[in-house]
């Protein structure tokens, strides 16, 4: 099964390369669509492969070393680590990623040169799985670079005015990001010697309290933070996301800020942080980025009327969550605090990753059709949808009371699980607005329902046609996604959540060890 | 040298930040991103730089711990390589798109190209 493991990032890239290929050659060009979609299918397959053959023995969590030339012994290659919290993050991602290739074989349609959204789509997802699996500080660097890249294209790929606006922003920020990120990781190359994620963190935990680390915490926690969109980092997504076409939306805030910014700065600050005196600070730090975020990402949403906007300010405030409950988590782990309390932080914190990935993609994919079929994004001209389209208007509203958090969706338990672990955890006024911030998700998708599927078709309007049946299978992959994720909590924290929840925990947990003079 | 060569560095980055953040003009804006990415390069061929070091290639009848001995770091050099390739693509991605951005709407003037808002 570990031998699987490369594919993972080295299908989407080879096919994405072949892609360019195929596309030149005659008979072949039209198929470049259907050679994408195999390629991601074939991802999904293996990622979930991976996660049943654990199931059989768990806790096999050794690095992979891709290559493995003989250095003397030593072993020379590329390494991979394929942990709890990998296994999660690759299922994510490449269950986003079938869902919208799936959408986009009839939604991209209205463009030309299709190859290269199809070339470009998979590397911006065997980029992130790069990411996920990366156990080398700047092979993740670089991973994340090339997603970034891939996804400057993608945005601009209408090339009207507003997307390469939208894209030359978010570009310049990106930029601004990375380089932070890469300062970072010089530091604690010239402190450590170290590339390697673990190696880097026995090195800094051998080094103590220093400034050096100090400075490589605060550039990578700031750039990661910028590639997550962070309040107050976040000025770029409410420009980047809307603008760019439904399926790519969908990836961008489904699974990218998450691979490249959320996952990374997990792995930041719980592994290679996480046996450092400064890791409590950065926990407060993240705890201070969450709380705000969550709660000014509402705010700014609840005001919008431009229906994918509205989508983009409520990653904002989702991933608010996300970073509140991991830092919350790491505070606690990092004070040396009841280990079971982090785990419900870590659950809750994965747990709405996991559904955020599903409801937010399947609520850009179904603003993409409904988009589609009114020629519009503002809510106030829509309306009556939900007897003319019903497929979509269904999907739509799993979607929004999935992030609306009503009891049997997804989001329901993953805020509630948020809302108890940081309770429990000594922070009763975050918990209590975490719950407050939940009820104006609530009211603000309550107006979707309200202007967009309710109430009368806007007059001398020509009715809505639904969409054509691919762009339903995509919505309704997530769709099923999303109910079952509901239902079936309990297993999926038992065989998904807790192994990537303790993955995390586990550099925390031994460093507090180490310190009280334990074997690690 | 010492600490001087890094506080220039560091100068860089902060000029290169500057223009990036200030500027309005696209064309000064990708400048900027050139000096931000080369500082970066300089700052990790610092991190490996050994005063009187000299190039890490093996020589004949030299054995490895003799070259780490006396070489440079090897690795943050490969390192700036890969640094190089993924500034070069950045840039020509962003003159692609200053030159799309200029057929749009006839201007560098980050100030003039303000569709989105809110």
């Amino acid at each position: 099964m570990k031998d699987l493991v490369p594919l993972l990032v080295g299908i989407p890239l080879g096919t994405a390369f072949l892609i360019a290929v195929l596309a030149h050659l005659k008979g072949v060009a039209r198929l470049t669509g259907l050679v994408a979609t195999l390629a991601i299918a074939v991802n999904l397959f293996i990622s979930i492969a991976l996660w049943a053959a654990v199931l059989a023995q768990p806790d096999a969590a050794e690095p992979i070393w891709a290559g493995n030339w003989d250095g003397a012994g030593v072993p020379i290659g590329i390494e991979l680590v394929c942990d709890g919290l990998a296994r999660l993050m690759v299922i994510t991602v490449n269950m986003v990623a079938m869902a919208a290739i799936i959408y986009a074989a009839a939604y991209m349609k209205r463009f030309t040169t299709l190859w290269l959204f199809h070339a470009l789509f998979l590397l911006m997802t065997g980029a992130m799985n790069g990411v996920v699996l990366s156990g080398d500080l700047f092979n993740m660097y670089v991973f994340i670079e090339v997603a970034a890249i891939a996804s400057y294209g993608l945005v601009a790929f209408g090339t009207e005015s507003q997307e390469l606006e939208a894209a030359f922003k978010y570009m310049v920020l990106g930029v601004l990001a990375s380089t932070f990120i890469l300062i970072g990781i010089a530091v604690l190359y010239a402190l450590t010697g170290q590339l390697n994620i673990r190696q880097v963190a026995a090195g800094l935990a051998a080094a103590g309290r220093n400034w050096a680390a100090l400075f490589a915490a605060v550039c990578l926690v700031g750039g990661l933070s910028l590639k997550a969109a962070m309040v107050p980092f976040h000025a770029w997504l409410p420009d980047a996301h809307p603008s760019a076409p439904a399926p790519i939306s969908a990836m961008l805030s489904g699974v990218l800020i998450k691979a490249a910014g959320v996952y990374a700065l997990a792995r930041v600050v719980f592994t290679v942080f996480g046996g450092t005196p400064q890791c409590g600070q950065i926990a407060n730090v993240l705890i201070l980025l969450g709380t705000l975020s969550m709660v000014l990402g509402v705010f700014l949403a609840v005001g919008q009327w431009d229906f994918k906007r509205l989508l983009a300010y409520h990653s904002i405030s989702q991933m608010g969550y996300v970073v509140l409950a991991l830092g919350v988590a790491a505070a606690v782990a990092a004070r040396g605090g009841d280990k079971a309390i982090a785990s419900v932080c870590l659950l809750g914190g994965l747990f709405h990753m996991f559904n955020h990935a599903a409801f937010k993609s399947l609520l850009f994919l179904s603003s993409g059709s409904i988009e589609q079929a009114t020629g519009t994004r503002n809510l106030k001209e829509m309306g009556g949808l939900a007897r003319q389209m019903r497929v979509t208007s269904f999907c739509c509203r799993v979607g929004a009371l999935s992030i609306a958090g009503v009891p049997p969706f997804n989001g329901f338990f993953s805020k509630l699980i948020i809302v108890i672990g940081v309770a429990m955890a000594g922070y009763p006024v975050l918990a209590a607005l975490a719950a407050l911030v939940a009820l104006m998700t609530l009211l603000s998708f309550v107006k979707v329902q309200r202007y967009a599927l309710e109430g009368q078709p806007a007059p001398g309007r020509t009715p809505a046609r639904e969409s054509p049946w691919l762009m339903g299978v995509g919505m309704g992959i997530l769709t099923l996604v999303c109910l079952l994720a509901g239902v079936a909590c309990w297993p999926l924290k038992q065989y998904l959540f807790d192994p990537a929840g303790n993955a995390l925990l586990r550099g925390v947990v031994s460093a507090a060890r180490l310190a009280m003079g334990g074997t690690p | 040298m010492g600490i001087a060569i890094y506080m220039m560095t560091f100068a860089l980055i902060v000029i290169g930040i500057y223009a990036l953040v200030a500027k309005k003009n696209l064309v000064r804006i990708i400048i900027g991103i050139a000096i931000l990415e080369y500082a970066v390069n300089l700052l990790l061929v610092l991190v490996g730089y050994k005063k009187g070091g000299m190039a890490p290639i093996l020589a004949e009848k030299q054995t490895s711990l003799e070259l780490a001995a006396r070489a440079v770091d090897p690795l943050p050099q490969a390192m700036v390589l890969t640094s190089i390739v993924i500034g070069l693509s950045v840039t020509a991605l962003a003159v692609a798109m200053a030159m799309r951005l200029y057929d749009k709407y006839g201007t560098f003037d980050m100030n003039d190209i303000r569709d989105l808002r809110g």
